[in-house]
């Protein structure tokens, strides 16, 4: 599987504050892969710095197997974008929009092909209507028209369901996996809402404070066989002394101040007696099945950091 | 590049703002032209008071298109940098306000490309300002009010002069002071076109712009020799009017005017080649700002 996007060791300071903290990850060919992150974790920037909007501090950024600092334009030939609300040029018509976007993208757009990116997002009937008229999902919908209307490989989509109605919500959604399945398009979308998420992508990173706490695939993350479970003890250091000497401790997440396992849900009663049998006494344990408290559960905690649990 | 250009001036040409200035040119004007037309005379007496023991005009209708056109261009060539103003400081920052720059900065398209062609469409829209005010003032002013010899009055150390071009003399200056104007206008252009790039809405800029020309402008009036020798030459505002120069024509020793003479060209070209190096350093300066500049908007 060909690699789209790498990142590596990528960090973005604005004076003293470091908005993107040594984050890396990879996105494969035709994923849909989710950027999570609660707002101000960093996600925008790292996606402006990939549309080269921001230069890194420091940090390497390759794109289709290219260095991105040295083959921008290339590079942005294969990529669209919408960031964050699709802002237009309000006293243009969508056609007009569109047009103006296509010609930057360096394509020549026929009417056809304009009429037709514009029926994609069910605005054909509004195209001669100014921008201003639009409500927010029309011209959440024209701002992805903007981004495919060059057919590119890559897909970037910043909180693209931002200020939609529950209909535009699942509009995007289905145009997201229909350009992954149908269209072979790779997808990053990023989202504060796990449950976004877990309906499109196939692989995910959770950042936080601009660092990496987990990347991996949505289904091993949300494997309904596994659990992430947080253990609340007397004595948490003796405890995770005692764990580091049996199997658990391959399940337990590093760099938490709590003792968290990600591990499978029937193995559970064995740890507890395991942990008994070492004189470990047990105040609670708490199971967090969703990947939303998993997601809330590294998110407010700000000492974790998790590399690659689930890769 | 011809692509972005044309992109750029249709978006300019859709814009409401574009045409103030158009109409705000074309009202002064005719306010101008209905004013002399009703009342010249008076003006022209007021003009003439100082010197009018000295000089006979009878065969020469003074107050003719030639001269309404010279008059309105005294007034006018001092506002129309902020009409200017108005357009090239909201060439990025109007973007960034709308959100439209981060979108354009994703496509490939690089930041130095994006400043030269603001720069062309701004100069552009300047040389359209000053072709309407061609065609206001000087051939609307022609059909109104007629043509003649032209009068200029003229202070010049401590003595007023007037002088007199020939009607088939005036034409060719009018073009070459419109030419002036257009360069001198442009440096208006290139710095509101900077000063945009730091801001987030075009209002910031545009005072900006406004405020630094009245600044260096009173600068450049103030007569002192620290900042006449210091000072005043690295200032645009003190080319600003340069375009008159085009207008003071050589005398000879007797005072006689020599027809299609210049009373000082190299002080005009010296002048041409200072607003154009401003022109050069100032558009150098924004692309180098904005290829550095993150983009927060």
């Amino acid at each position: 599987m060909s690699v789209v996007i790498k990142v590596d060791n990528l960090s973005k300071k604005f004076k003293d504050f470091t908005a993107v903290n040594n984050l890396s990850f990879t996105v494969n060919k035709g994923d849909v892969y989710g950027f999570l992150g609660q707002n101000g974790a960093g996600k925008s920037t790292t996606i402006r710095m990939l549309l080269t909007l921001i230069k890194p501090t420091t940090g390497n950024i390759t794109i289709f197997e290219k260095n991105l600092q040295t083959n921008r334009k290339k590079i942005l030939q294969q990529t669209g974008a919408v960031i964050e609300k699709p802002d237009l040029y309000k006293y243009l018509s969508a056609y007009d929009n569109l047009s103006i976007f296509a010609k930057m993208s360096g394509i020549k757009s026929t009417k056809l092909l304009l009429m037709n990116q514009l029926e994609m997002v069910g605005l054909a009937q509004r195209a001669k209507d100014k921008v201003e008229t639009f409500s927010q999902g029309m011209k959440q919908r024209l701002g992805i028209a903007v981004a495919l209307v060059h057919n590119p490989d890559l897909i970037i989509l910043d909180e693209p369901t931002n200020g939609l109605d529950p209909q535009g919500i699942t509009d995007i959604r289905n145009l997201i996996l229909s350009l992954s399945k149908d269209r072979g398009k790779t997808v990053v979308v990023s989202s504060h809402l796990l449950s976004e998420i877990e309906l499109v992508a196939n692989r995910m990173i959770i950042i936080h404070n601009g660092r990496k706490m987990v990347e991996g695939n949505v289904a091993e993350l949300l494997d309904p066989s596994k659990a992430l479970i947080q253990l609340q003890t007397t004595d948490d250091i003796f405890a995770q002394q005692q764990l580091q000497q049996t199997k658990w401790i391959q399940f337990l997440q590093p760099n938490t101040t709590k003792l968290q396992l990600v591990m499978p849900k029937n193995e559970v009663p064995q740890l507890i007696t395991d942990l008994v049998s070492k004189h470990v006494q047990l105040l609670s344990i708490s199971p967090m099945h969703a990947l939303e408290n998993y997601f809330l559960s590294l998110t407010n905690n700000p000492t974790t950091h998790v590399e690659s649990a689930a890769n | 590049m011809w692509n972005l250009l044309q992109i750029e001036l249709f978006k300019i040409s859709k814009r409401p703002r574009t045409y103030i200035a158009f109409i705000a040119i074309a009202a002064i004007v005719f306010i101008f032209q209905f004013a002399f037309k009703a009342d010249g005379q008076s003006y022209m007496d007021l003009m003439l008071q100082s010197v009018k023991d000295d000089f006979t005009f009878e065969r020469v209708k003074a107050i003719n298109g030639y001269f309404m056109c010279y008059i309105i261009l005294n007034t006018l060539l001092i506002q129309v940098p902020i009409l200017v103003a108005l357009v090239a400081a909201d060439s990025i920052s109007g973007e960034a306000n709308m959100g439209t720059l981060r979108l354009m900065l994703s496509k490939p398209i690089s930041r130095s490309q994006i400043i030269i062609v603001k720069f062309i469409a701004a100069t552009i829209f300047t040389l359209l300002l000053l072709v309407w005010m061609a065609i206001t003032a000087l051939f609307l002013s022609m059909f109104i009010f007629g043509v003649d010899d032209m009068l200029i009055f003229r202070v010049k150390g401590d003595e007023s002069q007037i002088l007199q071009i020939t009607k088939d003399d005036v034409m060719w200056r009018y073009f070459a002071a419109f030419g002036y104007a257009t360069v001198a206008l442009t440096v208006i252009a290139a710095l509101a076109l900077l000063l945009s790039i730091f801001a987030q809405n075009s209002i910031g800029p545009i005072i900006a712009t406004v405020c630094i020309v009245i600044v260096c402008t009173i600068i450049s009036n103030i007569n002192v020799p620290i900042i006449d020798n210091n000072v005043k030459p690295f200032l645009f505002t003190s080319y600003l009017v340069g375009w008159k120069g085009f207008f003071y024509i050589a005398t000879t020793e007797d005072g006689e005017p020599i027809k299609g003479s210049l009373e000082n060209w190299s002080a005009i070209r010296n002048s041409l080649f200072i607003l154009i190096g401003h022109i050069v350093g100032l558009v150098t300066l924004s692309i180098l700002i904005f290829k550095r500049k993150d983009i927060l908007s």
